[in-house]
């Protein structure tokens, strides 16, 4: 049974290919792109701490900025 | 009629989504490999080889899918100056480029066994291959213009001129002697040469894939609205 799904009656090296070639990609779209959120969040984090207390209190009045802070303490 | 669509209003649903979207996706993608790799019967001509349509024919789909997306968007944000039409199309593009290049080198992989070449300058993969070309060029323009309005002008011109293609891509099958094959499966009909031992785990591929793109551009798009927010605490 397995000898039989890895060589698919002598197709495996294409369709195994096929398919590895496809999750790989995925996989690496998906760290490339976490990476990059990750990024922009600890960025956003640490430009929100430099702030004087009157501008990150403006900042935090903004639903969105509260929003971007809490993801960004789950990283 | 699009401040529903404000990013400040749905940052709180597009934070929070991607982390059950990738559980949904791994679960449909999971039963869909099983259906695709173990479950489906053999092609009575191509034999296993047909196996390679599961990941192929979805990838070529969404990548259609996309770049007309792209294209809507785009002349969404020239006619009704909305910003965030075009953000929401920087954002889909990436997993469309990823779909095309997947389209691409799964159908050469599916060609050698199918018809004896890796490759063949044939019509439908030709205009595939302009349409990777396109996606190549709209993720390029995003990197190389600074200003914002003209990386804007810059990638809706490219995605509105790209889309004509899409069109050609379809119907390359018909009008041109091909080495691809036509359509198996016609959205307009209930007329499918594929029989439903096939089409459903191709079905569960295509969900899967889809819920891939959603993932990614979620991803993308949140990015895309911290970098903003970014430049706004700059101005603060």
């Amino acid at each position: 049974m397995i000898n039989e799904i890895i060589s698919m009656n002598g197709y495996g090296a294409y369709v195994w290919s096929a398919f590895s070639f496809t999750l790989i990609s995925f996989t690496a779209l998906y760290f490339v792109t976490k990476l990059q959120l990750s990024k922009e969040q600890k960025r956003f984090a640490s430009k929100f701490g430099s702030l004087n207390v009157e501008k990150a209190r403006a900042a935090r009045s903004q639903n969105i900025n509260r929003e971007i802070l809490s993801n960004t303490s789950n990283i | 009629m699009f401040k529903h669509f404000e990013p400040n209003k749905i940052f709180a649903i597009t934070s929070k989504a991607p982390k059950y979207v990738l559980f949904l996706f791994i679960i449909v993608l999971t039963i869909g490999l099983t259906e695709a790799l173990i479950l489906s019967p053999e092609d009575y001509k191509q034999s296993d080889a047909v196996r390679i349509m599961y990941v192929h024919v979805p990838a070529a789909w969404i990548s259609l899918g996309i770049f007309t997306s792209l294209a809507l968007l785009s002349f969404g944000s020239f006619v009704f100056k909305n910003k965030n039409f075009a953000l929401i199309a920087k954002s889909l593009a990436p997993s469309g480029f990823i779909f095309n290049i997947i389209a691409l080198v799964t159908g050469s992989i599916w060609g050698k066994p199918t018809w004896g070449t890796w490759w063949a300058w044939d019509a439908r993969i030709t205009s595939m291959l302009i349409l990777a070309l396109f996606y190549g060029m709209y993720l390029l323009a995003w990197r190389i213009y600074e200003d914002k309005e003209q990386v804007i002008k810059v990638t809706s011109m490219i995605a509105i001129l790209g889309v004509i293609n899409v069109p050609i891509i379809k119907f390359s099958v018909d009008w041109w002697n091909t080495l691809h094959q036509p359509a198996s499966i016609n959205i307009l009909s209930t007329n499918t040469a594929i029989h439903s031992s096939m089409l459903v785990p191709l079905g569960i591929m295509t969900a899967a894939f889809a819920l891939f793109s959603l993932l990614i551009f979620l991803m993308k798009y949140n990015t895309e609205l911290i970098k903003v927010k970014n430049k706004g605490l700059d101005r603060l």
